[in-house]
């Protein structure tokens, strides 16, 4: 029980093990990946001491339980869940010392989707393309986490620093989506475009690492035919041809042949990302970037550039 | 060359261009603009069928209205390295393939194998490439519904564009073929076989030049 390691005692819905992404590569077909609530990802591993960028598990819905093979500092991130250490209450978004033997345990979450546990030291897993994470579109990075799965974990560093813990910074009970109009909102009508700034829209359950689904009103086009495969985003709110929006998150494809409405940019994607299905989005226009081209028309709203 | 800028967010700029051609001088320039230091700070480059997009700019606007003042030259191309793949060509829909050309299956072969083809861009799976080269009589549409499972190493048609599978997976293309070329291998670098730019003939492999009988072992086509 010395080696520097743990073993899933129960994987959860889906673990992952998330980094910072890999980045440069799109060009070659590869998404960035990465943990989708990259400010709870963050934050989980300055509690434990490690540099941002190593590895953590990103939890869905129904947390995950490991049995630490060495002494750990541990810390639990990210949507709000009861943390146990050998079935005993422990501290959620805090530093905690867990012995070698026990067993962690984040629960299900309280609140939002994904929770993130951070040891210090973080996850070992070999790079690919520099980086640990699990990209689930192209299955590049270490497998999701599987029951009796040993996983390894990295040289502890300096001592976790002296936070106490962090406040939850809480559920919205919608999620409202700044969008950056582009840069195919010329394929939708003035309706369909307003139907996307007005109408109600749901989180779709069918949502997963690549995209926020959505549920609602269809946003009517102005162009029928297909477009020519171009590349996409991260926040890329792309719109199949059922006419509802598709808001692309980490493990998103590089390219893509439906039109792209607009761009939600990125520090709003963690709320996205923590979002339960069901809970009501509105999109708020930000109108086109300032230098763009001016707008062929007004959009409900208010806005004209 | 006509281009237009297109914003993607607060960080990214879309340029379009009238052509797949123009699309790759376009990268082409960008790459070697990158390279020169004379191109902003960008994380992405990507390459696609009319278009080129960057993200990470920090000042998309102002590359926006520097653009139209570029000289790109044709695409130059070259005497770089080519690619050879050996095929088997075995595919379910090669007999499809060569009625829509009005050829014979062997005829198809003989054409598809003395194209020399050029990977345009990249997508849909890391190593999968959107090879250009076939003349526009030799288009073919993709399938109405996607094959559930396209087995890895399928050499497959569809609109202007040959591509090869790196892994198993759904997919519509018409498939013509098999390789055991590795399209993907993250402890080799580059990663992938095909990088935007690259030169590939697919050379049939020996007796194998014809088409099989029946469906692709390992197949589940329809």
């Amino acid at each position: 029980m010395t080696d520097s390691a743990f073993v899933v005692v129960r994987p959860g819905a889906l673990t992952t093990v998330q980094d910072l992404g890999r980045v440069g590569h799109a060009h070659l077909g590869v998404p960035r990946s990465g943990a989708l609530d990259q400010p709870a990802h963050r934050l989980a591993n300055r509690l434990v001491g490690n540099a941002e960028g190593a590895a953590t598990l990103e939890t869905t819905l129904t947390g995950c339980a490991v049995r630490l093979r060495r002494p750990a500092t541990v810390a639990v991130t990210g949507a709000p869940c009861p943390v146990t250490v050998d079935g005993r209450p422990a501290a959620w978004g805090a530093a905690v010392r867990v012995a070698a033997g026990a067993l962690l345990e984040a629960g299900a979450a309280a609140h939002g989707v994904r929770s993130y546990v951070a040891f210090d030291g973080g996850v070992e897993a070999e790079p690919v393309l520099g980086s640990r994470a699990t990209d689930v579109l192209s299955g590049l990075g270490p497998a999701p986490l599987a029951d009796g799965a040993v996983l390894r974990l990295g040289p502890p560093g300096r001592p976790a620093p002296g936070v106490d813990g962090v406040p939850h910074r809480g559920v919205a009970p919608e999620l409202v989506l700044p969008v950056v109009l582009g840069p195919r909102d010329d394929w939708f009508t003035p309706a369909g475009l307003r139907t996307l700034t007005t109408g109600d829209f749901r989180v779709s359950a069918a949502s997963n690492r690549i995209g926020l689904r959505t549920e609602g009103p269809s946003l009517e086009r102005a162009k029928d035919g297909e477009l020519a495969s171009e590349g996409m985003a991260l926040g890329a709110l792309q719109v199949p041809p059922d006419g509802r929006p598709v808001l692309f998150l980490a493990d998103h494809p590089t390219t893509g042949g439906y039109p792209v409405v607009g761009v939600v940019p990125e520090p709003y994607l963690a709320a996205a990302a923590q979002a339960v299905p069901g809970t009501p989005v509105r999109f708020t226009p930000l109108g086109r970037a300032s230098w763009g081209p001016p707008a062929r028309r007004n959009v409900a709203g208010g806005l004209s550039y | 060359m006509t281009l237009r800028s297109l914003p993607v967010g607060e960080h990214g700029l879309l340029i379009e261009v009238d052509s797949g051609e123009a699309a790759e001088a376009l990268h082409a320039e960008l790459l070697r603009r990158a390279a020169a230091r004379e191109l902003p700070a960008v994380r992405e480059i990507v390459p696609a069928a009319r278009t080129v997009f960057l993200d990470g700019l920090a000042d998309p606007g102002r590359l926006a209205t520097e653009l139209p003042g570029w000289r790109i030259p044709p695409l130059d191309r070259g005497d770089s390295d080519i690619v050879e793949v050996s095929v088997r060509y075995d595919g379910p829909d090669l007999a499809e393939v060569a009625k829509r050309w009005g050829v014979t299956p062997e005829e198809a072969v003989r054409i598809h194998s003395g194209t020399e083809f050029r990977v345009a861009f990249c997508g849909f799976a890391p190593g999968f490439g959107y090879l250009t080269g076939l003349p526009e009589r030799f288009h073919v549409p993709r399938h109405a519904t996607p094959r559930t499972r396209v087995p890895v190493g399928s050499v497959a048609l569809a609109g202007g564009y040959t591509g090869v599978y790196p892994h198993s997976s759904p997919g519509g293309w018409q498939l013509i073929g098999t390789t055991d070329a590795v399209l993907w291998d993250t402890a080799r670098n580059p990663a992938a076989l095909f990088t935007p730019g690259t030169r590939v003939r697919f050379i049939p492999a020996r007796g194998a030049a014809g088409p099989a009988p029946g469906p692709a072992p390992g197949g589940t086509a329809p």
